[in-house]
């Protein structure tokens, strides 16, 4: 039977970075735990029905003229259609409720607050109390309580990193709130789930599960202003940056570009992404991006900037993947 | 059974009264039931076509990773397009527009529906909402922001095109249409059904009927009111959904879903009264637990207005208010488990016939089963809250709209198919194409569950290497060409079948009910007698229907007079009065045309001549109301 292949393909995929089956988290083992008991219950009930099915295959041939008499078939639909189901569902509404305060919402705040914006088409994640802003990577201290606030600029997106907890949306007007309490440091991969537009299938992020010490490292560098570049190819890129039109949607703290339409860029080259990870952080992808990221991501906010001579937009990625 | 001379001028005379008009142009005033139902059949499977297509070009984008077969903006026309075709232009108008006006009247003994010409303008505003949505398709302006269609992404600000607009009007224009034709079914039902027919003797696919037009007349004006917020908010700015302006876009998702959830048990009752229409045939045993399975199937269109808020569980609203809709959702189990063994045990306890309708029937109950217990996880709130907006729930509402749902269409249409065109279709291509089809639906949506547990959400274009999803993809894609093999395959044998099949005779099967009294195809009033009901398994009371020719031909209500059929009480069926009904008319159709072009006026902001459309439409009211039929 099929459903019965269901665990062996589950298998295949899951360690994959993104799947419900592969829980990091208390409330992602929980939720996972919820899964294998009510698919097994759902197994036993299918099983029944399938064998009533057969039951009247196998007995489809026997003598005489089919009775109408209705009191054997009340017991078994009043047994299978009432009874049943008020048990199972009083045990699952049980369960549910069970599992419920793990996957809440905060009850109030934790040692770590992260703001976490959505935008057509990226993350913008901000560290309450620090300057610090960066984009589609979520820092995060392991064995730590993490109180993420999900909002967004535009349109409603969902924050959902499967292996760390459920999701929440990112609705214009109110401020969700999820916990994210990783034990082990590690990258997990989240995605937008809710419809977004066209660049919706390519809003992914990271979320970095690091240990204190180092997170609290990062944060420090992450606070700094941009770093002055110090080659001439630097230069010219920094000066290309703030005439071409770049600082109108970007922001470098440390210069004047301060624009809040793209991701921040103050230490664009310590990311290990491009676009919302939809290609990585290296100097070849930066340069293609910046000449024609419509072919990368169609439909992304971001004009492509091919006209310019290729040195200028070489000095650019120089100086963007200088700001470590 | 030799037919006297009295009876047979009889026949001849119903036959002058209720012909009508020959040819094409016969087919554009139209009022009989049978024939809006033809119409409705031809018009939603060429949706059905168009929809199916839609889905096959996202299957091939979607069957490898990185493909780029389309990019995402003709992705996301085609994934809303996919959603609004099949719910609002396939499955609703084959359900209640071909199966429910070909059958009800005939079921319970009527001539025609309560309100004839207002039939007709139901289906000619269906096909006028459909021609204005794919007009927007043909021009490039497809509607792209999801068959639900959340603000502030369908706001003006985000979709500046037209696109959420030919969405909107569009669906405006087939509301009006759905509205019309269920106060039509629940008039036709509550006063039309043959005196005798007391409700406990109605069949089941009726009391279907009933229920989803129950649902359909509550469920719609919330869809409605949606709408025209939102073309308020588009055209003139108004704020219903802006936050800056005091407004909330999440008023936009109660309202959908008020109307969406409903709107999954309006999709899926007529396919539970289907499946209780062919299994007393096939099996040779009446429903198990007749009066339960009745109540049942209205309790879950009653039940199914409580459970909204499980498509909104991580939008971040009190758990107390989930926990009330998480309950209501798994409470509303009980009644389709009532039915499931009611369907069950029929067979078990009689003799089944496994007939190409009987296979779809038992695919239906194995998908209902699957789709349903998928549908409970789902109520599960923290569940719900880590795989909704993923594959897994394109997994679950396709076994339960495609494998559920339409599976019983697919089976009725072999089931009714003789009746409807006098001749047999091929069994054993009727077999095949089960299988085929049965196959595809597993193969196709299966494979979907585990991508959506693989972290793989819906409605993307596209999705990197490196998650795992790409073999489940993968498969899925050559299921629905499969799927699409065996569907090809029903269309080649029912059509060959139309002209070549052999004649079928009034009831090949043995059916039960009483659409089978009568002639393959019926003529165009039904029964020349009114026939004498004494349980909801009519056609099989034989000692009644042997009294049918002598009732004919001593002229024992046969209704001789005009365009007659007898009007009865609601609950008991007692004779009550002689109803004249409408013959054929011009003004539907313009009506429908008229509304229509006044709809795409809005649409292109000419809105003076949309206000002369409005005139217009009053006009015709008028001429149409100066016709009526005198009272018996």
């Amino acid at each position: 039977m099929v459903p019965l292949g269901l665990p062996v393909l589950l298998a295949t995929g899951c360690n994959s970075n993104q799947a419900i089956t592969n829980p990091a988290t208390r409330p992602a083992r929980d939720i996972n735990t919820l899964w294998w008991a009510m698919f097994a219950g759902a197994m036993v009930v299918f099983a029944v029905v399938v064998a009533l099915l057969v039951i009247a295959f196998v007995r489809r041939g026997r003598p005489g003229e089919p009775s109408h008499d209705d009191r054997g078939p009340y017991k078994v639909i009043i047994g299978g259609g009432l009874a049943a189901p008020i048990v199972v569902l009083a045990i699952l509404f049980g369960f549910v409720i069970h599992v419920m305060p793990a996957t809440s919402s905060p009850p109030g705040p934790t040692k770590l607050t992260v703001d976490v914006i959505g935008h057509q088409w990226f993350w913008e994640v901000r560290y309450p109390g620090t300057p610090a802003v960066t984009a589609d990577e979520i820092h995060i201290p392991s064995g730590t309580a993490v109180d993420v606030r999900a909002t967004t600029v535009d349109v409603i997106h969902s924050f959902w990193v499967p292996r760390l907890n459920r999701k929440i949306d990112m609705i214009p007007g109110q401020a969700n709130r999820i916990e994210l309490d990783a034990p082990d440091p590690g990258v997990y991969r989240g995605q937008c789930s809710e419809f977004c537009g066209v660049g919706h299938a390519q809003m992914a992020f990271y979320v970095i599960v690091q240990p204190p010490a180092r997170f609290r490292a990062w944060l420090r560098v992450q606070s700094r202003p941009a770093a002055t570049p110090t080659t001439t190819a630097g230069l010219l890129g920094r000066r290309t940056f703030l005439t071409v039109g770049c600082e109108d949607c970007h922001a470098i703290r440390g210069t004047s570009a301060a624009g809040r339409v793209g991701p921040d860029l103050t230490h664009l080259g310590s990311r290990r992404t491009l676009a919302a990870l939809t290609i990585p952080n290296t100097p070849r992808m930066l340069y293609d991006w910046i000449s024609n990221p419509q072919a990368i991501k169609p439909g992304a906010r971001m004009p492509g900037f091919a006209s310019l001579p290729a040195a200028q937009r070489h000095a650019l990625v120089a100086y963007l993947e200088g700001l470590r | 059974m030799a037919v006297g001379t009295a009876a047979r001028e009889r026949v001849e005379r119903l036959d002058r009264i209720w012909q009508e008009r020959p040819g094409f142009t016969g087919w554009l005033t139209t009022t009989d039931h049978k024939r809006i139902g033809i119409l409705y059949l031809v018009t939603s499977l060429a949706f059905f076509a168009a929809g199916g297509v839609e889905a096959l070009v996202m299957r091939t984008q979607l069957a490898q990773a990185d493909e780029r077969v389309v990019g995402p903006g003709t992705y996301d026309q085609l994934m809303t397009m996919h959603g609004v075709t099949m719910i609002f232009f396939f499955v609703i108008p084959l359900s209640i527009g071909f199966f429910g006006n070909y059958l009800v009247p005939l079921m319970i003994g009527a001539r025609d529906m309560a309100f004839p010409r207002m039939n007709a303008l139901s289906y000619w505003l269906y096909l006028g909402s459909g021609i204005l949505l794919y007009s927007g398709l043909a021009l490039g302006h497809a509607p792209d922001a999801g068959w639900f269609n959340y603000v502030p992404l369908a706001s003006r600000k985000f979709s500046p095109g037209t696109g959420v607009d030919f969405y909107a009007l569009g669906l405006i224009l087939n509301s009006v249409s759905s509205t019309a034709a269920a106060a039509n079914f629940l008039v036709t039902i509550g006063r039309l059904r043959a005196p005798g027919m007391s409700l406990n003797r109605m069949p089941l696919f009726c009391f279907a009927i009933l229920a989803t037009s129950f649902s359909l007349v509550f469920a719609l004006p919330a869809l409605t009111t949606d709408l025209v917020f939102l073309e308020l908010s588009r055209k003139f700015g108004l704020h219903f959904f802006d936050v800056g302006r005091g407004g909330n876009p999440l008023l936009w998702q109660d309202l959908f879903w008020i109307f969406g959830h409903p709107e999954v048990y309006i999709i899926v009752l007529p396919a539970f009264g289907i499946a209780t229409s062919i299994i007393p045939t096939f099996t040779r045993r009446r429903m198990a637990a007749f009066p339960l399975v009745a109540l049942a199937e209205l309790l879950v269109a009653f039940i199914g207005f409580g459970v909204w808020v499980h498509h909104m569980f991580a939008t971040g609203l009190p758990e107390i208010a989930m926990i009330f809709f998480a309950a209501a959702s798994l409470i509303i189990v009980i009644p389709s488990g009532i039915q499931i063994f009611a369907w069950c045990m029929t067979m078990v306890t009689g003799k089944p016939e496994y007939r190409t309708p009987l296979l779809f029937i038992v695919g239906f109950i194995l998908f209902f089963v699957f789709g349903g217990l998928s549908g409970i996880m789902l109520a599960a709130i923290p569940f719900d809250q880590q795989v909704t907006d993923t594959y897994f729930v394109v997994a679950h509402f396709h076994y339960v709209i495609w494998g559920a749902a339409v599976f019983p269409l697919l089976g009725g249409l072999f089931y009714w198919f003789p009746k409807v065109t006098g001749r047999m279709y091929d069994e054993r291509l009727g077999q095949t194409t089960f299988w085929l089809v049965f196959i595809g639906t597993n193969v196709t949506f299966f494979p979907m569950h585990i991508s959506g547990m693989l972290g793989m959400p819906r409605r993307v274009w596209t999705y990197p290497g490196h998650l795992g999803w790409g073999p489940e993809n993968f498969i899925s894609t050559l299921g629905a060409f499969f799927l699409t093999g065996g569907l090809v395959l029903m269309a080649v044998n029912l059509v060959v079948s139309r002209f070549r099949g052999p004649l079928a005779g009034p009831n090949p099967f043995g059916g039960a009910t009483l659409e089978w009294a009568t002639s393959s195809p019926p003529p165009s009033y039904n029964f020349a007698v009114i026939p004498k009901v004494s349980s909801p398994y009519a056609t099989w009371d034989e000692d009644d229907r042997e009294t049918d020719p002598q009732r004919l031909e001593r002229g024992d209500f046969v209704l001789e007079g005009g365009h007659l059929t007898p009007g009865t009480t609601p609950v008991d069926g007692h004779m009550d009065e002689i109803l004249a009904m409408p013959e054929e008319s011009p003004w539907p159709i313009t009506l429908a045309f008229v509304a229509t072009l006044g709809t795409a006026f809005i649409l292109a902001n000419h809105l003076i001549m949309a206000a002369a459309m409005a005139a217009l439409a009053a006009a015709v009211l008028v001429a149409w109301h100066s016709g009526e039929p005198e009272a018996a």
